[in-house]
């Protein structure tokens, strides 16, 4: 497609660079706001990945309220049932895992399921069309999967690892976090000649569970970035192909149908997984 | 793939989307799924019971059409009988009535006999007188014989 693209000049490097390249905007040292010269600010917003991430939430938001407004013990319409099936799912999930009761974690599991399989599914609009119109109207880059936005993983990811924090500390209390960093899994000595050792233990066990902590929003979110990205890059490369594209695409597409929900799939379950450890003892 | 800005207005977008799920989107949708739970459950229990009541029902039915049968059955026998007796109770009458016509009838014939006998015989000694009269007059003087043959006719 890139032929088709109508930018005879550009080589297969540029159409790639072109594809994976954000939208963005940033304020620079002035105060000004400035179209795409951001790299190295930390005030940029990739508008794309940000504006179709929202539109995406905007659209679960709106698909599932008006499904929960219009819903009713009665005969359920054909849209009802099938928000009833992914909430049964959802619902279904959380109890697995977790055994208590908690007003947050199950609506949470469900924004994060639909909302990253919408993100994902932005995938499969073949790479060139939204670009291309894009490019029609002025705008030079658009990246359409938020997903293979490592920001939007890690925002993501971020919200869950305060999550885990906030839940933490709420039921177990400060004392409880900090017990869990520092006592495990190596419980200190609390009398004896041991006691000259415990500084060292609990330095020892805040290292390592300090990473353990740490590694869960990490491994959330480079987890989901880079499944999407290489899928994406993938169908780049397939774009690249000309005619023979047609086939690889349309293998590659069913195969990433897969990909798009069982990583959505993953990152709910394990949301909800590190949500049932902070609100359980054990 | 800087960080950058972006990765706090999605965190902010996340905890926007995520409140308003819990506060629009869970709740009635869950509570309509329980619910519909219970009325399921509730149905079902109702077939049961209807089930149960029209097992319960046929049982009965099949106890009342079997009672009316063998009331009918009386009946029927009772109406035989009584058809029978009526029968024998006509039979009986009609000999009777037969009886009592034969013997009218007979008593009828008798006294008929017995008039016409009596007429026989007063024309029988008139006839007797009339022949001995004849007789006597050309023997004897029928004024000397009258009281014989008057007590004769009367014997006859």
């Amino acid at each position: 497609m890139a032929a088709e693209g109508g930018h005879g000049a550009q080589t297969s490097g540029e159409y790639i660079q072109h594809h994976l390249t954000n939208l963005q905007v940033c304020k620079i040292e002035s105060g000004e706001w400035v179209w795409n010269h951001c790299a190295g600010n930390f005030w940029t917003i990739n508008v794309d990945t940000m504006g179709w991430s929202i539109f995406l939430g905007l659209i679960f938001v709106w698909l599932f309220g008006r499904a929960a407004k219009k819903s009713s013990s009665g005969k359920p319409t054909k849209f009802q049932a099938l928000v009833e099936i992914v909430v049964e799912f959802v619902d279904g999930s959380v109890k697995d895992t977790f055994h208590g009761k908690s007003r947050v974690i199950a609506p949470l599991g469900l924004t994060i399921f639909v909302w990253v399989f919408l993100m994902n599914f932005m995938d499969l609009i073949p790479v060139d069309w939204i670009p291309l119109l894009a490019g029609k109207v002025g705008i030079p880059y658009m990246k359409v999967v938020p997903s293979t936005d490592v920001n939007i993983t890690f925002g993501m990811s971020i919200a869950v690892f305060f999550l885990i924090i906030f839940y933490t500390i709420k039921n177990k209390g400060v004392k409880g976090f900090i017990g869990e960093l520092t006592l495990h899994p190596i419980a200190p000595p609390t009398r004896g000649a041991g006691l000259i050792a415990a500084p060292l233990i609990i330095a020892f066990n805040f290292l390592l569970e300090s990473v353990a902590l740490l590694a869960k929003p990490i491994s959330l979110s480079l987890r989901l970035f880079g499944n999407m990205f290489a899928g994406e890059l993938i169908f780049i490369l397939i774009a690249l192909l000309g005619v023979y594209q047609l086939p690889l695409h349309f293998g590659w597409a069913l195969f990433h149908l897969l990909i798009v929900t069982l990583q959505a799939f993953i990152f709910m379950m394990l949301t909800i997984v590190y949500l049932s450890l902070a609100s359980e003892s054990h | 793939m800087d960080i950058n800005l972006t990765l706090i207005g999605q965190s902010f977008a996340m905890l926007v989307f995520v409140a308003f799920c819990m506060w629009k989107i869970w709740p009635p949708l869950l509570a309509a799924l329980e619910d519909r739970q219970k009325q399921i459950e509730d149905g079902l229990a109702a077939a049961d019971k209807g089930k149960e009541s029209l097992v319960k029902a046929a049982a009965e039915a099949d106890e009342i059409v079997g009672e009316a049968r063998k009331q009918a059955t009386g009946i029927l026998d009772q109406a035989h009988a009584r058809a029978n007796e009526i029968v024998a109770d006509g039979k009986s009458d009609g000999v009777k009535e037969r009886d009592r016509q034969l013997s009218a009838a007979k008593a009828e014939i008798e006294q008929e006999a017995n008039r016409a006998r009596e007429e026989l015989r007063g024309q029988v000694s008139a006839i007797a007188i009339a022949s001995a009269e004849k007789i006597l007059n050309r023997e004897i003087d029928g004024k000397a014989h009258d009281d014989i043959l008057g007590k004769l006719a009367q014997e006859l």
